[in-house]
């Protein structure tokens, strides 16, 4: 039994202490000022205490992390998507490949119920969950030559386990990119400069797209410095633009957006990756990186004051304009990705694991980049809090709800206990030069508003609306990076798919099979995208929950996987570290997707909200806020496709939990039959360190391998 | 003080290019060099455009989320 030191207990209890004392001063504060700081000392002192002692926990005594053991990268290193990576740069690529819109625009969403149950789950949801999915997906691809989700499910449950998993994944994917493409739309709606700088961004990755290719192959560094430069320059412009007589020529509907969208989609989806989604991929992973580096520093310097109540009445109510529902289960479903994300899972398995150096890194890369994650959903938690509750929920309340002139929205925020004058809403809007700000749904333009908040608080008032703009900017520069991407990974699927039943399609570079699976994939989430643009309802009120329900099913799949993998290797003692997630996880999804299908609440049930407004046009009455006949029939046919959405989704994941439990009692009865494809051990020839800072007995391990090099 | 600044420095560029993948083309030389002394080493110009057809063909490779 090791002991350890005195300076190692004195430097843990006051980790402890600190973290203890923000979680104290959030909890007990009740009506007083409460400094964001408090929020970052809770997340960053637990977050310490996670990866110390349950992170190392998990690495040692249930994976049993073997550092002798040579990983795919050493083995099968070809120079390419196989090779040993540092772990610093490693635990670069892999955040950056996780962090996305998802982290910041859920946590906003959730403040309607205040920031204190945001910030429980932000922090233990990562803690017990979300880092722990990462972590242990990382390891067990690792141990399977980076092996996806999806084959993983295949190999080790079976193949009916592995097609609902399969079919899970294409219909999440599908759903994630209508509602991602609906937060661009309700971003870049009647605001000129948002989305003029935008559509610039489409010739400056074509112009690094050609220097890439043409004029210097590789190199990436100072393509991405002119890059960078040309978009500063780009919003800036948008400035001159709205202020121009161009102004109107990029004042666009929302219904207009959703065709240059989907269009969009469609024409980079099937380009060459060199022209555009290459280039643009390194545009947004540098806005990405920085700007989450500006917002960190500037939460730390401004340190802000949380405007927002720690637990609002909607919180218990249920019935928050927002979203609907009680907090239990829609802040978890909403927060999704800061605190437990599906998606990590199709990253941990893939990619990263052909590039670990050794199986201890798995704790640094998997559970650390997800503890980064974590802590940029709490900034957006305090970048949500710290604006004036009134001004939040006019942006974040559908116009259905508000109505659109201050006076109205004034009056109906006034009504739940927020004031705010019309005067302050319209100066809100000018301050950030937009023509409006009520009913801006979709997180981002709240962000983008709590973000401008801080940074002017750090360089002065008078770059206000250039911050706004520049977070406009970041979020969709990603999400329209995603669309893409998205786009041609839900095509590979329906290739892959399509390819057993029609040969030429299993060919992905054949064009007319290219060109007809993208059309149908961007139908498909354009088709999401056009209802909740129309949506009378509010089309992030209505799809945003399920978007998190499929995100956290997601997830379910991913657990189920790990816990099979865990009782399957002789692990069962230790299955709870991903069972009880799980088990967690399931309760909230399957709960939040009941209450979506048979809640009797027209406000959370869609079979109840569509036989109410059913009953209504039978009767011939147009019920608010639909405001005639067709909005009626429009609420009808999009609450029936969502509640049988959520009705597949839900019978998808059971199923595959009950695959996986099924072959879990058949291994824990019969362990003979049931076979485990992991790929044989090998020594490895390489050192590296564990952690961010090598041990001494890292160095020193280190510098022998280098003598022996040397020497033999 | 000079070369701990040359050092820092020196450390950015490396993790910079590292992390952009723009040391793709070199550690891919050194690789074919050591393991496969025989093969022709590509230009970086094949090279690149060897790197992104494979993207190409599984887009799941750099795939991002949400």
């Amino acid at each position: 039994m090791r002991t350890a030191n005195v300076r190692t207990i004195v430097i843990w209890t006051l980790v402890a202490l600190i973290g203890a004392t923000g979680w104290a001063v959030l909890a007990l504060a009740r009506g007083e000022d409460v400094s964001a700081a408090w929020m970052v000392a809770a997340a960053l002192g637990s977050y310490a205490i996670g990866y110390r002692f349950y992170a190392k926990f998990i690495a040692n005594r249930v994976l049993k992390v073997d550092g002798t053991r040579a990983t795919p990268a050493e083995r099968l290193d070809n120079g390419i998507d196989f090779h040993p990576t540092d772990r610093r740069v490693l635990l670069g690529h892999h955040f950056a490949a996780i962090a996305g819109a998802g982290p910041l625009v859920g946590p906003v969403l959730a403040a309607q119920m205040g920031y204190l149950p945001g910030t429980i789950w932000i922090i233990a949801g990562v803690i017990f969950a979300g880092a722990v999915q990462d972590m242990v997906v990382l390891f067990f691809s690792t141990r399977r030559d980076g092996r996806s989700l999806g084959q993983m499910a295949r190999e080790e449950i079976g193949p009916f386990g592995g097609a609902a998993a399969l079919v899970a994944a294409f219909a999440i994917m599908i759903i994630l990119l209508g509602v991602l493409a609906l937060v661009v739309v309700n971003a870049l709606a009647a605001s000129p400069w948002g989305t003029f700088s935008i559509a610039m961004t489409i010739p400056i990755a074509l112009l690094m797209g050609f220097y890439l290719r043409v004029l210097r192959p590789g190199r990436v560094a100072e393509v991405s410095l002119i890059g960078v430069a040309l978009l500063l320059l780009a919003l800036v412009a948008g400035r001159w633009v709205a202020e121009s007589s161009w102004a109107d020529a990029f004042t666009l509907a929302p219904s207009t957006l959703v065709i240059w969208l989907v269009a969009y989609g469609f024409i980079a989806s099937i380009l060459p990756v060199w022209m555009l989604l290459a280039p643009r991929d390194y545009l947004s992973t540098f806005m990405k990186i920085g700007t989450i580096a500006l917002l960190a520093l500037g939460v730390v310097i401004a340190l802000p004051t949380l405007k927002m109540d720690a637990v609002t009445d909607f919180a218990s109510r249920g019935d928050g304009p927002v979203f609907a529902g009680s907090l239990f289960p829609f802040v978890f479903i909403t927060i999704a990705c800061g605190a437990l994300s599906g998606f990590h899972s199709l990253i941990s398995s893939g990619t990263t694991p052909k590039m670990i150096q050794k199986e201890t890194q798995v704790r640094m890369i998997g559970y650390g980049s997800m503890l980064m994650e974590s802590s940029v959903a709490i900034m957006a938690l305090v970048a949500a809090s710290i604006i004036d509750p009134g001004l939040y929920f006019a942006m974040n309340a559908p116009a259905g709800v508000i109505g659109t002139t201050v006076d109205n929205a004034s009056q109906v925020v006034s009504s739940w206990g927020y004031h705010i004058s019309p005067a302050d809403l319209a100066q809100a809007a000018k301050n950030v030069e937009e023509s409006t700000l009520l009913s801006r749904t979709g997180g981002a333009p709240t962000l983008a508003v709590g973000v401008s908040e801080i940074f002017s608080k750090v360089t002065g008032g008078s770059l206000r609306a250039f911050w706004y703009h520049f977070a406009i900017m970041f979020e969709a520069l990603f999400i329209l990076t995603a669309l893409d991407a998205g786009t041609r990974v839900g095509r590979f699927m329906l290739q892959d798919t399509l390819g057993n039943v029609i040969r030429p399609f299993k060919n992905v570079s054949w064009k007319p099979g290219l060109v007809i699976t993208s059309g149908i994939v961007c139908a498909l989430w354009g088709y999401f995208l056009w209802v909740g643009v129309h949506e009378p309802l509010g089309g992030i009120n209505q799809l945003f929950p399920i978007f998190g329900i499929s995100n956290q099913l997601l997830a379910a799949v991913a657990l189920a996987v790990c816990t099979t993998l865990l009782v399957k290797s002789g692990r069962l003692k230790w299955a709870w570290i991903t069972a009880v997630p799980l088990a967690w996880d399931a309760t909230v999804t399957l709960t939040a997707s009941y209450q979506k299908v048979f809640s009797s609440d027209p406000k959370v049930g869609f079979f109840k909200q569509r036989s109410v407004f059913q009953d209504a046009i039978d009767a011939g009455k147009v019920l608010p806020p639909a405001k005639n006949m067709d909005d009626m029939h429009t609420v009808v046919t999009n609450s029936t496709v969502d509640g049988i959405l959520s009705a597949v989704l839900a019978v998808l994941i059971i199923v595959v939990i009950a695959d996986a439990l099924r072959v879990c009692v058949r291994h824990v009865r019969r362990p003979a039959l049931s076979t485990l494809s992991e790929s044989p051990y090998v020594e490895s020839r390489i050192t590296a360190p564990a952690g961010l800072i090598p041990t001494r007995e890292e160095k020193e391990e280190a510098r022998h391998a280098v003598g022996a090099g040397t020497s033999g | 003080m000079r070369s701990a600044l040359v050092r820092v420095a020196r450390s950015v560029r490396w993790y910079v290019r590292e992390l952009t993948d723009e040391s793709a083309y070199e550690r891919y030389v050194a690789h074919v060099r050591k393991d496969h002394p025989q093969a022709e080493v590509p230009s970086r110009r094949e090279f690149e455009r060897m790197r992104t057809d494979r993207q190409e063909e599984d887009p799941r490779q750099g795939f991002r989320c949400c």
